[in-house]
């Protein structure tokens, strides 16, 4: 498992999703604070390539033994590329949930969402409370 | 103070004082008034239990059970030979008092055989995964449609007439919370699924479509194209079938079948008047995530010894709530075991020539009887005829000793002067020349 | 000085599968007595199965030894203790078997005519009077096969129940410390659920409550006491609010051990209420069921009951000399069938037998010693040494169950609740219900019932204190408990990554390495 940390140069939502904006794409993955509430993870259930996700809605489900949560978009677009070895190896949402634990890469629909979206000090505060 | 509960009058003066209450009644206090029982219970007092046993000895003694007369009832439950070593297995307090195994470390005998019975379930039906069981047949068959629904979200489902009536009302009744409308298909004049007929009714919007094999009739369904006309559009296949059965029958899995399902009481369970029994649920790999009810799946522990634990759980409604796959939470581990050691009882090969026997002796007593056959295609351990004087029939039967099977009119209006007549291999030839003699002497207007 | 593991021996588990030799066999077939026509004569080519199913080829003592060595491997409840919340683990009286197993019984096929199964209709329909009067209502079905059946019953009974009234309702209304099987039945029987929030006091939330509950409210499905083991006070209050919604109030009956002969659902309020007949009623739990789930409902849910149902014909009808018993299938407005012929019989049978023993005397008895034993057990637990690192949920009088929160022992002494129950398989006991209601912090929910004796209930006081006063020397102990059952702790994270549902045959499985 990894040793918590919340990357300068993410955006974060409060549901404890981090978002990687470079111009009209982004890539999102889950907080170091998502996988340690969930324990390890045993199975990630991506969307389709193609598909829609909206700012803020669920959009994916992860799993650990005895606990399932939502995953939600910090911005609105279409999904272009997802992890496929999650499949195989859901776990590296817990060791590197950052890097090879991304799940999906997304064109974004309206990139002034990010506005909305937290920097790294105010999500850590959000967390301290 | 009863034979089950210990509390004497001292021991109630301890505890008592330890909780700092008066009397019993005081531990009722939040109840408020209003609600509080003013009478006592309307039911008769305890009883010794040698009175509870004459009492419960002199109902059992008003009911005409399968040792009582030669029967050729079946209709989807089965006097089939159930050997003696399940009930010295299963009467073992280590398999009938425990609860269901969610601390898997002392519960490894109960989480070995749901293993073991999911295995045996895979190998018979074909399919390669299986759970650990379901209330009984019926209500499996309704939840491979809530499976469906999950999977695909449409509004229809196609259901053969040639499935059990008792599995296509409860399908119906789900039915109603799903908002999805149930089709029926008529069976053809040789008493199988009308394939014309499928075809044309499955659609765009249909969910799933069932089938059963062999048929309510007993008739051995040609799977092959009715299979290929129900999946034309992307429907599921569900196809509930007789376990005991596909010893000799070629299975789902080969069908291309999406969700087999059943009913299995035929595996090693007492007819006890209609349950409990369990039902069985096996699906491709790719619903694994969608099915129902428990499931045992393997692993190790710390010290790496092998072992088994429930799996999935974040299927199930202690874990995922209104999301779950079904709501089912005790089903019928017990019925299961039983189902599994039946299955080891009988073997790779017994079970092979104990579907041979049934085949044989089916075909022995449909030409014996002399009767119209209803459905004259293939079958193995039932099928139906059609009896001018059915009541005649049925009455002297009856005066002989025989139960002569079950009468179709209150299901199928379209068989309301027909018998549905089951061989198990506890028919011997002598009992089936019986019920041929009784049919002779109707027909000829004799005594026998 | 840390434990050393014992397990079992031999170490190695062996599936039934792995112990096939071929050419071995238990059955023996008998003998053919019609002719021998070739299996091709009977079955088209392409309806035979051509490879054989991989059942195991074995002997009947190998058989025997097989289960046996498997069973020596579970904990069960004529062993020992058995203190699960919610479950009611209570003695099966020996005598339920002995009735089941007569021939009467097990030997009767479902659709032998009423006529000839007047003993097996009499017992159901004579179970129904006895429900009945335990719930206070006076229409009982036995059909659905377990408490989560009954619940499904029961919201299709809701539905119809309002459609027939032209009314449309979407949602059910469940308190948020709800058996996660409410929820889910919920859904299945296309409603949407709505949460409702728990008072400080432990109840249901009333000002919540009369906010959600409208005129799209088709039900509140509740248990009393709820899952925290505590009575409702306000149920009058709730049933008022549930009706003036016009909405049906549905009981959860999985607790009613702690009430009956003392207060019943149908005097709360209760429209519907579901029988756990293998909580309540000792129908053994066999590991994982089978169990059966009857309910009871009031005039106005009547006629939509399913079908069919066991009803008393007077003498005189249908020609009969003496009251007869039949099944009913002429119910026009009945939401129609749940599961196949009559329901869980065999079931029926030893609920029967227990309630003729125990007596309408006994089963008050039963309440009242259930709660009496649930108090004493709490009060010990709230002694110095156990309450400060597992304190009591809601201090108040309980019922027949309480909750504790480990969250003392996880901050204080570095152990969590799964590791306190984990410890407590090394004391022979089986644990009670953990991490659920949902609302308290590491739960710990124990219902002892009323067949321990007061000693039973020290013994488990005992044990606790021990893992705590343990684990404040050497945390470690605990948290790597198990130490003599026939495994340890085992990888569910593997289990549910990468599953192994069944035996792959013709070889034995590795061992994964981590």
């Amino acid at each position: 498992m990894a040793d918590e940390s919340y990357p300068e140069g993410l955006l974060y939502h409060p549901e404890h999703d981090w978002a990687k904006v470079d111009g009209e794409t982004a890539t999102f993955g889950v907080t170091w604070y998502a996988q340690d509430q969930l324990g390890e993870v045993v199975f990630f259930d991506p969307p389709d390539v193609g598909s829609q996700v909206s700012a803020g809605a669920a959009y994916a489900e992860v799993e650990s033994v005895k606990a399932v949560s939502d995953v939600f978009a910090p911005m609105s677009g279409e999904v272009t590329e997802v992890n496929e070895a999650l499949k195989d190896t859901p776990e590296k949402i817990n060791d590197d949930p950052y890097g090879e634990g991304w799940m999906v890469r997304v064109r974004l629909s309206d990139p002034s969402e990010a506005d909305s979206l937290m920097d790294v000090n105010a999500y850590k505060e959000s967390l301290g409370s | 103070m009863s034979r089950y509960t210990s509390a004497t009058d001292a021991d109630r003066r301890e505890m008592l004082d330890a909780i700092g209450v008066g009397s019993v009644e005081e531990l009722f206090r939040d109840i408020p008034e209003a609600v509080r029982q003013r009478e006592p219970i309307a039911l008769p007092d305890g009883m010794a239990e040698q009175d509870v046993y004459d009492h419960l000895r002199r109902l059992a003694a008003r009911n005409r059970h399968a040792d009582d007369e030669v029967t050729f009832a079946g209709g989807g439950m089965y006097d089939h030979y159930v050997p003696a070593l399940i009930d010295s297995i299963l009467q073992r307090s280590e398999f009938l008092t425990p609860y269901t195994p969610y601390q898997p470390e002392i519960s490894q005998g109960g989480l070995q055989s749901m293993f073991e019975f999911q295995t045996a379930i895979a190998e018979l039906t074909g399919l390669p995964v299986a759970n650990a069981s379901m209330y009984e047949g019926p209500s499996s068959v309704a939840s491979a449609g809530y499976l469906a629904k999950l999977e695909n979200g449409r509004h229809r489902v196609v259901v053969s007439r040639g499935v059990h009536p008792n599995s296509r009302e409860t399908l119906s009744t789900y039915a109603v919370g799903w908002g999805t409308e149930v089709v029926e298909v008529p069976l053809d004049d040789r008493g199988a699924t009308d394939l014309r007929a499928l075809a044309d009714a499955v659609d765009d919007d249909t969910s799933a479509v069932f089938l059963q094999q062999p048929n309510f009739l007993g008739t051995v369904e040609d799977l092959g194209p009715l299979a290929e006309a129900a999946k034309r559009t992307g429907a599921l296949l569900v196809c509930s079938v007789d376990p005991l059965t596909l010893g000799i029958l070629k299975p789902p899995g080969e069908f291309g079948v999406d969700v087999a399902v059943g009913e299995g009481q035929s595996l090693g369970n007492r007819l006890d008047f209609g349950g409990p029994s369990f039902g069985f649920f096996a699906a491709q790999e790719r619903y694994i995530r969608r099915m129902p009810g428990r499931i045992a799946g393997e692993t190790v522990d710390v010290d790496g010894k092998r072992g088994f634990v429930l799996t999935l759980q974040t299927r199930e409604q202690h874990i995922r709530r209104e999301k779950a796959t079904s709501n089912i939470c005790t089903a019928q581990a017990l019925n299961a075991l039983a189902g599994v050691i039946y299955l080891s009882w009988l073997g790779k090969r017994g079970i092979v020539e104990l579907g041979e026997l049934m085949l044989r002796r089916t075909a022995y007593a449909r030409e014996a009887l002399g009767a119209e056959l209803v459905n004259p295609g293939p079958v193995v351990r039932e099928f139906a005829i059609r009896l001018p004087d059915l009541d005649a029939v049925c009455e002297r039967a009856r005066a002989e000793g025989i139960n002569p099977g079950h009468r179709l009119k209150y299901y199928y209006p379209e068989y309301a002067d027909c018998l549905l007549v089951a061989i198990t291999e506890r028919r011997t030839r002598r009992d089936i020349d019986r019920l041929a003699a009784v049919v002779q002497s109707v027909r000829e207007g004799v005594s026998v | 000085m840390r434990p050393q593991a014992t397990g079992h021996g031999p170490q190695d588990v062996v599936t039934i599968f792995e112990k096939s030799r071929e050419g071995r066999r238990a059955f023996v077939c008998p003998e053919l007595d019609v002719p021998e026509t070739p299996v091709a004569e009977l079955l088209p080519e392409g309806l035979l199965r051509e490879s054989p199913a991989e059942l195991p080829e074995i002997s009947e003592p190998e058989i025997v030894r097989h289960y046996n060595v498997l069973s020596k491997k579970n904990f069960d409840l004529d062993t020992g203790f058995y203190p699960l919340g919610s479950c009611t683990m209570k003695h099966n009286p020996k005598l339920n078997e002995r009735v089941a197993a007569l021939p009467g019984f097990s030997r009767l096929h479902p659709l032998q005519e009423p006529r000839w199964a007047q003993g097996a209709l009499e017992l159901m329909w004579r179970l129904q009077q006895q429900l009945s009067e335990v719930a206070g209502l006076p229409h009982v079905s036995l059909q659905p096969s377990a408490g989560s059946h009954g619940e499904l019953a029961g919201l299709l009974l809701t539905r119809a129940y309002h459609e027939d009234r032209g009314e449309s309702r979407h949602k059910v209304l469940t308190p948020d410390t709800a058996h996660g099987t409410n929820p889910a039945t919920v859904t299945m029987a296309g409603f949407e659920v709505v949460k409702v929030g728990t008072a400080p006091d432990g109840g249901v939330d009333l000002d919540d409550l009369r906010e959600k509950a409208d005129g799209d409210t088709a039900c509140l499905m509740l248990t009393n006491p709820n899952t925290l083991g505590l009575f409702d006070r306000n149920i009058e209050e709730i049933a008022q609010i549930v009706h003036d919604a016009g909405a049906t109030l549905y009981y959860d009956g999985a607790n009613l051990n702690a009430v009956m002969g003392v207060s019943r659902p149908g005097d709360m309020g209760f429209d519907i209420v579901h029988f756990n007949l293998h909580k309540t009623f000792t129908q053994p739990h066999g590991g994982g069921g089978p169990g059966a789930g009857p309910i009871a409902v009031s005039e106005r849910i009547e006629p939509f009951l399913p079908r069919p149902q066991v009803v008393r014909r007077d003498q005189g009808s249908n020609g009969h000399s003496e009251p007869f018993f039949d099944l009913d299938f002429e119910r026009p407005k009945s939401i129609g069938r749940l599961r196949g012929y009559q329901g869980n019989f065999g079931v029926f049978v030893r609920s029967y037998a227990y309630i003729c023993s125990v007596g309408g005397d006994g089963l008050k008895d039963v309440s009242e010693t259930a709660v009496l034993n649930a108090n004493y057990l709490r009060a010990r637990l709230a002694e110095d040494g156990i309450a400060e690192y597992l304190p009591i949920a809601f201090d108040r009088l309980c019922m027949h169950e309480f909750v504790l929160s480990g969250r003392g022992a996880r901050d204080q002494l570095g152990i969590k609740t799964l590791d306190i129950a984990k410890r407590l398989l090394d004391h022979k006991v089986h644990p009670p219900t953990v991490y659920f209601p949902l609302l308290v912090d590491e739960a710990l929910m124990i219902e002892p019932t009323e067949t321990e004796t007061k000693e039973r209930l020290d013994g488990f006081a005992d044990a606790i204190r021990e893992i705590l006063e343990e684990a404040k020397e050497d945390p470690e102990i605990a948290r790597n408990a198990p130490y003599t059952t026939p495994v340890r702790r085992l990888d569910e994270a593997l289990a549910a990554k990468r599953p192994v549902v069944r035996q792959a045959t013709g070889h034995r499985p590795q061992a994964t390495d981590r």
